[in-house]
């Protein structure tokens, strides 16, 4: 299940929704974003995610795919949210589930490990005084590279 | 052709998006970009190192290569920034 909102959402309440829609769970594994209160060393005031509608569950949905098709898995949960965010605030989740542990946490770290160079985000900090447009890292084109192999 | 922006080169731009008028001459993403630069310094100063963008066509991620038609809906951006 794929979501791109605004709004909150509650692990619990995913990984309730998850395990009625699927039998026989043995694992599952779970990654929530969230947002630092610092930039470097400076007081972080907010985190703006900008997307691009449409793209995004067009990208989200076909890094799920490629999850579901590496990785016997009986369901998964993408949720990423967009708009104003404050420190310490949820930024994505996501939830695989499978029947043995090695599947749902390999599958995890894929998925989050694509949603940070292939989910078309863009995100803008603001301090107290100044406001930046964070750069991709080199560090995780790494990371997205590692699952090629 | 509807051509999108967004982060900083959509604050660069001062827009988000805008329709392009293309002539039967703009083949591909490349040319695109050598029309566009012809608007204004922003323009010039966005596309002048074009290893600093990314681009898609109809929501697919695409290459500067690539062809384009008028009906096709092309985004400049950044390299990306989820999760």
């Amino acid at each position: 299940m794929i979501k791109v909102q605004e709004e909150d959402f509650s692990l619990t309440d995913e990984i309730t929704f998850l395990k009625k829609r699927c039998n026989n769970i043995g694992a599952l594994s779970t990654f929530i974003g969230i947002v630092r209160d610092k930039r470097e060393d400076e007081k972080l005031v907010s985190m703006t995610l900008e997307h691009y509608p449409g793209m995004t569950e067009k990208m989200l949905n076909k890094i799920n795919s490629e999850a579901l098709s590496r990785w016997d898995l009986l369901d998964t949960t993408i949720i990423h949210r967009y708009g104003k965010l404050l420190p310490g605030e949820q930024i994505v989740l996501v939830i695989t589930a499978s029947k043995h542990r090695k599947e749902a946490i390999e599958s995890c770290h894929f998925i989050i490990d694509w949603l940070k160079t292939k989910g078309p985000f863009w995100k803008y900090e603001k301090t107290v005084d100044k406001g930046f447009w964070v750069d991709a890292k080199s560090q995780d084109l790494d990371e997205e590279l590692k699952w090629n192999n | 052709m509807k051509v999108l922006y967004f982060s900083w080169i959509k604050d660069k731009l001062g827009k988000s998006h805008e329709e392009i008028q293309v002539s039967d001459n703009i083949k591909t993403i490349n040319d695109l970009i050598t029309l566009l630069k012809q608007n204004n310094e922003n323009y010039k100063d966005v596309f002048k190192d074009t290893s600093s963008i990314k681009v898609s066509i109809n929501m697919e991620t695409a290459r500067f290569e690539d062809s384009i038609n008028e009906n096709d809906e092309v985004a400049f951006f950044p390299p990306m920034t989820g999760g």
